[in-house]
């Protein structure tokens, strides 16, 4: 089997979120970057796919030379080769269509991608891949099973989960539940040697037109101070959330 | 030219979230001078969609369609898109409209805004807020092709009354076969899902294990809330994964939240931000939480929740 994992390259999830040049730029500075959690956990499945069942894992990232180290942290799980399409990541759909370009050429069995990114939270991009590709596609994906070419996927749906049965080639939008959080791999000195090694390559992009815009970003408004109340007056928490808040 | 809205039932009867996106297709009708059509499936009576300003409806009954699969209902959402010359649709976050929606977007060719929090600002160029790095902060985004997709956030635009004919109309798109079956669906009955729930009552590493979730609940049914939890608390499987909220687990967009025995940690606060009214009980009066909530009780949640169940059902009983 060979499976691409689509990898986001995202601020780590414990960033203070700032802006620059008149609020229109996300402020990198002294942010730390990760693998979107998402991914990680679909690129753990991937890896226990290799492991069990025989397969190549290959990691796949759209963006500038700033995000090989993403990359890099990927081989150093377990990847096999890292492509990286080189081109900033401007929008979910432009993003989909330079996957799509180079998944058609690569023979792929299985992509795997995490159901969105934590920082523009989209949630588009493997949904218009799949259907770009032509290929099957679940989302939110809690459980993966492949056998031969068959597959049986779980869904967490609103309020519960659906399990479906479908046939490679396919797309997932992976989260938690693919693996658990205990499974997570931290890359070890061996591997990330053996990373500096692997493949990495750099293909230029296709003409991929985005169709939205970010123009500006904005923070929420700073929030007023916490209203105390005494354990013992829980009366009037009752009476706040009613007559103030109103939401009781 | 009329805006389109999928208005999503479950079992013949609109779901909450129907209302809220029908409220916001009309406020985009309104500013581009056109009409509101609302495409159902399955659903039995459409005439509720009236109240929320909703003209016309596509009515599409038919049984291959009672389980949801998301390429097909995202293909006869495009076929009404089509019918009707739609220029912008308009669909919820539940999850079901966010798997479709890029699949709609792929087929339409159209531009797609997941997670909008308000009518649009502009209509030309067409600029929506939408939340982004998890409820950290909001992005102001152009949808720049024909088509436009809109994806509005739970709770975040609200109910609006505007009262139109809601003419229905038998719609009898084509419907393909595709490639994903759905085999089962596991959900619980009777019960009030975070996605829905207008309150969510959420328990941490405070309650010290699963044996003390009995007071979580009982407060969450006094309130008639969704139940919960934590990071930590799933991954020591005190609770289910189903019930984590936060950065990698459910965004909660309630219009309260309670908080017991959670420190606040930014990932949780994150996810739960978009709720309304937030607020936090805990022993410790320099958690985090404190920061984020409305209202805080400093104290013991053994002590603390009891009473304020308590105080609930006096406060229940008088209003009742």
């Amino acid at each position: 089997m060979k499976i691409l994992v689509c990898i986001s390259h995202v601020p780590d999830t414990t960033s203070k979120i700032n802006f620059t040049d008149g609020d229109t730029k996300f402020d990198t500075n002294g942010v730390q970057f990760v693998i979107n959690p998402n991914d990680e956990f679909g690129l753990t499945r991937a890896m226990w796919f290799k492991e069990k069942q025989g397969a190549t894992v290959d990691v796949i990232n759209v963006g500038g030379p700033e995000t090989e180290p993403t990359l890099r942290k990927a081989l150093a799980i377990g990847a096999d080769t890292a492509i990286r399409v080189n081109t900033p990541a401007t929008d979910g759909f432009a993003v989909a269509k330079q996957l799509a370009n180079v998944v058609k050429d690569g023979g792929y069995d299985l992509i795997i991608a995490g159901r969105e990114s934590i920082d523009y939270n989209g949630g588009m991009v493997p949904g218009m891949l799949a259907e770009l590709l032509g290929a099957n596609f679940v989302t939110n994906c809690i459980s993966l099973e492949v056998d031969g070419t068959n597959a049986k996927a779980v869904r967490e749906i609103d309020g519960g989960k659906e399990t479906v049965s479908t046939t490679l080639p396919l797309v997932i939008g992976g989260q938690k539940g693919l693996v658990e959080e205990s499974d997570l791999r931290i890359p070890n000195m061996r591997g990330i040697m053996q990373a500096r090694q692997k493949p990495l390559s750099v293909v230029e992009p296709v003409d991929a037109t985005k169709e939205t815009t970010t123009v500006k970003f904005e923070k929420p408004e700073a929030k007023g101070a916490v209203k105390l109340i005494s354990p013992d007056n829980l009366d009037e928490l009752v009476n706040l959330l009613h007559n103030e808040a109103k939401v009781i | 030219m009329s805006v389109l809205v999928y208005t999503e039932s479950e079992e013949g009867k609109f779901k909450k979230v129907a209302f809220e996106v029908a409220s916001y297709a009309k406020a985009v009708a309104d500013q581009m001078g056109t009409t509101v059509t609302a495409l159902t499936i399955n659903a039995n009576d459409v005439s509720e969609l009236g109240t929320y300003g909703v003209d016309k409806v596509l009515k599409v009954n038919d049984s291959k369609l009672d389980m949801f699969n998301a390429k097909t209902y995202a293909n006869v959402i495009k076929q009404a898109a089509e019918k009707e010359g739609t220029k912008v649709v308009v669909v919820s976050s539940s999850a079901d409209s966010k798997y479709l929606a890029p699949l709609l977007a792929v087929g339409l060719d159209a531009g797609y805004a997941s997670n909008v929090v308000e009518a649009p600002t502009s209509a030309s160029p067409f600029t929506v807020k939408r939340t982004a790095f998890t409820n950290k902060a909001f992005n102001f985004s152009t949808i720049d092709t024909d088509v436009k997709i809109v994806g509005v956030s739970k709770n975040a635009f609200g109910l609006k009354e505007n009262s139109a004919s809601a003419a229905a109309e038998d719609f009898a798109p084509s419907i393909p076969e595709n490639g994903v079956h759905v085999e089962s669906v596991d959900k619980a009955k009777n019960t009030v899902t975070i996605a829905d729930a207008e309150i969510v009552v959420s328990g941490g590493r405070g309650l010290k294990g699963p044996e003390n979730w009995g007071m979580v609940e009982e407060l969450a049914e006094v309130l008639g809330a969704a139940t919960a939890c934590s990071k930590p608390v799933s991954d020591l499987g005190w609770r289910p994964h189903s019930e984590h909220v936060g950065q990698t687990g459910k965004p909660v967009a309630a219009n309260l939240y309670i908080a017991i025995g959670i420190s606040g940690a930014i990932q949780h606060l994150a996810g739960i931000n978009a709720s309304k009214v937030k607020v936090v009980i805990n022993s410790d009066p320099e958690a985090p939480f404190f920061k984020a909530a409305d209202y805080g009780v400093v104290g013991d949640a053994f002590e603390v929740v009891p009473k304020l169940i308590e105080k609930l059902k006096e406060f229940k009983a008088q209003n009742a």
